[in-house]
């Protein structure tokens, strides 16, 4: 029998605020054990908590950039469970009411397209990180309230590798909109896996299992691969799948199981009285609406189509969107924007590379790479003297019509100058000219290499040929 | 005895300097000594603290601060044990928390000390204000002052303790379901409990987030007017506080009555009214006619349900609110195998019989398939409720009731009957989950024993201005709140 893999994802996304999602602790990475704590995030007796705008703002972002609804009426609830990296032993999330709901992902994947629908984006608190020592235990509570978001998917995904593409889709928006860093170094992105297989055309789904916690998206893709054939050769083999929760081992890659339905959670949600609801106004979503950003597959497609930009180019602008947007800003007026983008990607992102500097604070006006362009492609320098112009003007910030008006680095287009060069490099080399006119065509490289040389590299290179050929035959 | 003063009676020799706050200050740590061996109202206290804070007081009016700048400057105010205190322990009168010390104050504390207030003591109370009689404390047994074989009421009942037996000038308590008033009732005393989201709740742990409400007892009706205009006002640590502007309450209370529509609800006359309070209700009834009030029989048809209603909202948030207390981050810990077998073991040896009891019933309602038959069904019941008291304020100003069906009974009485203790709120409970406010003035004794009785009056959602105008005008027509429990000195 032929079987189908369905897939749903719950995707948690660490939201980018200065602050804390109740408190005014920092939302900071990496600072030492518990420093950015206070009463409210280590759920001390008598606090309570306050919503944070800004995280309610993104959320709203999210829903916008995700083709979702916002609500006009979302609230916040209480999962109740234990454990020690919980501080007050429930969660303030969203359950019935949450922030927004209903959109959808489009992505490339494969040679075309998909489109994976959004159930929902509500917004809830991050917990605290549990750390195991010789003997005892220890948490760390500074991740504990940080703004989290849960986007939970509809089970439209059907391969490990549609998984992997929805989730890197995913991520470029949220990094795109402003939403979150989503660096899974940091443990910015989380996800839920739930995957059930059924005999492909058949409606009914099978049962449903979840792969909980999983940190990185080639986790999720290997963890897929693995559990897949998993239930498939199961019910092949006249076995039966129970709903259950099962635990991703990245280094043995495979799944565990960890409980089933009868042990699973009663949360007992209920809303949370220390709350309001979240009734945003007209004016206040218009105001989220102005942060809307232009998606980052429409940004690659838009670069394809306006400035002829091979697809890898256009994407290396949406990964870099800082980058591309310098490159917009010149290729607009460039006769030639694919060479505009050459010179960006390939000159100007491995100098700031190199150099340590930020794009921001280059020394030299954008104009200038557009000048340098006009330069080779009017044949006053060459290639390759213009690779030394570029890192002059990154350097000093000249413009570059004035670097080669200084240093005279004009390529010698003098007729009489060049045959001069010519005839010494002739009478300096008699055996490769010999060659030449004995038929040996690869000589003639050789000499236009000497005359090259001769004149320190600025001779006109076809103008060098001609005349070399000339004399050689004559 | 400067103990045995009211707020406006200290203050007024605090501005002339006739008296210190030290002096004064001394005088409630002097009574403390001498009467709290019997009475056990306060859990702790911190003698050097209070007398520094009553220096600094002291030097302040020296230096020209008057109570017109800070209304309570150089007054001793005495704290529940459920309001952090920065510093000072915190243990809502259970095992659970250990040797906490809280490392912030409460809103109502930086408010009180703003004011002047020289705040002190850790106050008795039932565990976590689950209780009816403060029988419920894991420290001790306070007594009420006037009868010390019977409770002082509860759960505030540390607060109304200290207060009727002049240990303190004026104390914070909080009321849940009647935990200011039954107390104040039972005692002889006022307490002012105000609309929900009228005082901050920042600092006050919580027992059930959506009843719960910081209020107050004094020795008049004025005191509470005083003491509740400091505590008043929007808090931006709290989102349920409510930006309503805070009145001049003090101010408020003189005129006359006349003319007020008050409200009897005759679902109150019940059978298990004692007579006695009975009685001494119709007798402040007909006072306050002869004050000009206009009396009007009301109805709020949906009161049967109250007591049902509020132990399962109340129960259900005290669940989560109290699963924070697992011996991880602060507070005692017993130690277990894994993370599971610490709580079980820290929960069972910290939390008391009641607080248990609560828990359970709380996350019963809450389990999957009974939410909807328990939680959802008293939210509904909860919203018939405050419509009830909203329609019966659209022909009434105040309402009227006993506080409290029964004068304090004798310790250990109910204690094994928590259903019956449970019924002790019926009068007060429905004021919680209305939103509405509420005050609990003294309107006489029973014969014998000699023994308080309460009467209540109900305002609208921050009506509190009204209810405590017609608490002042009977007050101050009768006399009820000068009469001192025997031994008081
Ligand atoms: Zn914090």
């Amino acid at each position: 029998m032929d079987y189908e893999p369905v897939i749903g994802l719950e995707t948690h996304v660490q939201l980018k605020t200065k602050s804390k999602m109740w408190c005014g602790c920092a939302n900071a990475f990496g600072a030492p054990p518990n420093t950015n704590v206070c009463p409210v995030c280590l759920g001390l007796p008598g606090v309570l908590p306050v919503a944070n705008e800004e995280a309610l703002r993104l959320t709203a972002l999210t829903g916008l950039l995700l083709n979702c609804t916002v609500s006009r009426h979302a609230k916040f609830d209480r999962k109740n469970y234990f454990y020690p990296d919980m501080p007050k032993n429930y969660q303030i999330t969203q359950y019935d009411k949450p922030s927004t709901m209903n959109g959808s992902v489009e992505f490339e994947f494969g040679a075309g397209m998909a489109r994976v629908r959004i159930t929902r984006a509500h917004l809830e608190e991050d917990v605290g990180k549990n750390f195991h020592f010789d003997r005892t235990s220890g948490v760390d509570f500074n991740r504990a309230g940080v703004p989290l978001m849960e986007i939970v998917s509809e089970p439209d995904l059907t391969s490990a590798d549609m998984a992997y593409e929805y989730l890197n889709a995913l991520k470029d928006i949220l990094v795109y909109g402003g939403v979150s860093d989503c660096d899974m170094e940091k443990g910015m992105v989380r996800c839920d896996v739930n995957v059930s297989v059924r005999p492909r055309g058949r409606k009914e789904l099978g049962a449903k299992i979840e792969i909980k916690n999983m940190n990185s998206f080639s986790g999720v893709r290997r963890a897929l691969e693995y559990e897949i054939p998993r239930q498939i050769e199961t019910l092949e083999k006249g076995g039966k799948l129970i709903q259950s929760t099962r635990r991703w081992d990245d280094v043995a890659a495979v799944t565990e199981e960890m409980r089933t339905k009868e042990h699973a959670h009663d949360y007992r949600y209920f809303p949370e009285p220390d709350l309001m609801p979240f009734q945003p106004t007209a004016a206040w979503l218009q105001e989220v609406s102005r942060r809307v950003v232009e998606l980052p597959l429409a940004r690659k497609q838009r670069f394809m189509r306006d400035y002829q930009l091979p697809a890898s180019d256009a994407q290396t602008f949406v990964w870099d969107a800082a980058l591309g947007n310098y490159f917009e800003g010149i290729a607009k007026q460039a006769k030639n924007p694919k060479a505009a983008a050459n010179w960006v990607i390939n000159n100007l992102r491995a100098k700031l590379a190199e150099s340590g500097v930020a794009l921001g604070d280059l020394k030299f006006q954008p104009g200038a790479i557009l000048e340098l362009i006009e330069l080779v492609d009017s044949g006053k320098i060459s290639g390759k003297i213009a690779q030394d112009v570029f890192a002059e003007t990154f350097a000093t910030g000249d413009a570059p019509a004035r670097i080669v008006e200084k240093k005279s680095l004009a390529q010698v287009s003098d007729t009489g100058a060049i045959e001069k060069f010519c005839e010494q490099a002739i009478m300096a080399n008699p055996g490769p000219a010999a060659d030449y006119r004995a038929g040996k065509m690869a000589a003639l490289n050789f000499l236009k290499g000497q005359v090259m040389k001769l004149s320190k590299g600025k001779a006109n290179p076809a103008l060098v040929g001609e005349v070399l050929e000339r004399k050689l035959k004559g | 005895m400067l103990n045995q003063l009211t707020i406006s009676e200290l203050v007024a020799k605090l501005a002339k300097r006739e008296v210190s706050s030290r002096v004064a200050t001394q005088a409630c740590l002097d009574q403390i000594q001498r009467v709290d061996g019997r009475i056990r109202a306060f859990i702790s206290y911190d003698a050097a603290n209070a007398l520094a804070q009553a220096d600094a007081a002291d030097q302040a009016i020296a230096g020209g601060a008057t109570h017109a700048e800070r209304p309570l400057l150089g007054v001793p105010v005495a704290i529940k044990d459920v309001i952090a205190v920065k510093g000072q322990p915190l243990n809502c009168a259970s095992k659970i928390l250990g040797n906490f010390v809280s490392p912030y104050d409460a809103t109502v504390i930086e408010k009180l000390k703003a004011a002047g207030a020289v705040v002190f003591g850790r106050l008795n109370m039932d565990e976590y204000a689950m209780g009816s009689s403060t029988e419920n404390s894991a420290f001790q047994v306070t007594r009420n002052p006037w009868d010390t074989t019977r409770v002082p009421g509860g759960s505030s009942g540390g607060s109304a303790a200290a207060v009727a037996a002049d240990e303190c000038i004026a104390a914070l308590g909080s009321d849940t379901g009647g935990s200011i008033r039954q107390p104040a009732a039972l005692c002889g005393c006022v307490g002012m409990k105000p609309s929900y989201g009228r005082v901050s709740r920042y600092g006050l742990v919580a027992y059930a987030s959506s009843l719960d409400q910081i209020g107050c007892f004094g020795k008049e009706v004025g005191d509470a007017a005083t003491v509740l205009e400091v505590l008043s006002g929007v808090d931006p640590r709290d989102s349920t506080s409510v930006p309503q502007p805070v009145p001049h309450f003090a101010a408020g209370l003189a005129g006359n009555i006349k003319g007020l529509k008050l409200g009897l609800p005759k679902e109150y006359m019940i059978g298990g009214l004692e007579p006695e309070v009975k009685a001494a209700v119709d007798k402040a009834v007909k006072q306050l006619e002869k004050l000009g009030a206009e009396i009007l029989e009301i109805s709020l048809p949906h009161t049967d349900y109250a007591v049902a209603t509020y132990y399962i909202i109340a129960t259900a948030e005290a669940s989560a609110n109290l699963a924070r207390f697992d011996g991880i981050r602060y507070g005692a810990r017993v130690d277990g195998a894994d993370p599971m077998e610490l709580y079980g073991k820290t929960r069972g040896a910290g939390f008391g019989a009641e607080v248990k009891r609560r828990i359970i019933l709380g996350t019963y309602v809450l389990s999957s398939g009974y939410y909807d038959a328990y939680y959802l069904r008293a939210q509904k019941v909860r919203t018939l409720i405050r419509n009830d008291f909203l329609k019966a304020f659209e022909k009434v100003d105040v309402i009227v009731t006993p506080t409290s069906p029964a004068v304090a009974w004798k310790l250990g009485e109910m204690a094994d009957d928590p259903l019956q203790m449970y019924l002790m709120d019926i009068f007060t409970i429905s004021c919680n989950l209305a939103g509405i406010c509420g005050i609990s003035v003294p309107c006489g004794f029973t014969q014998k024993p000699k023994l308080p009785i309460g009467l209540q009056l109900l305002g609208k959602p921050f009506g509190e201005e009204m209810i405590l105008k017609v608490a002042h005008a009977y007050e101050q027509s009768t006399g009820w709140h000068r009469e001192k429990p025997p031994g008081n000195g």
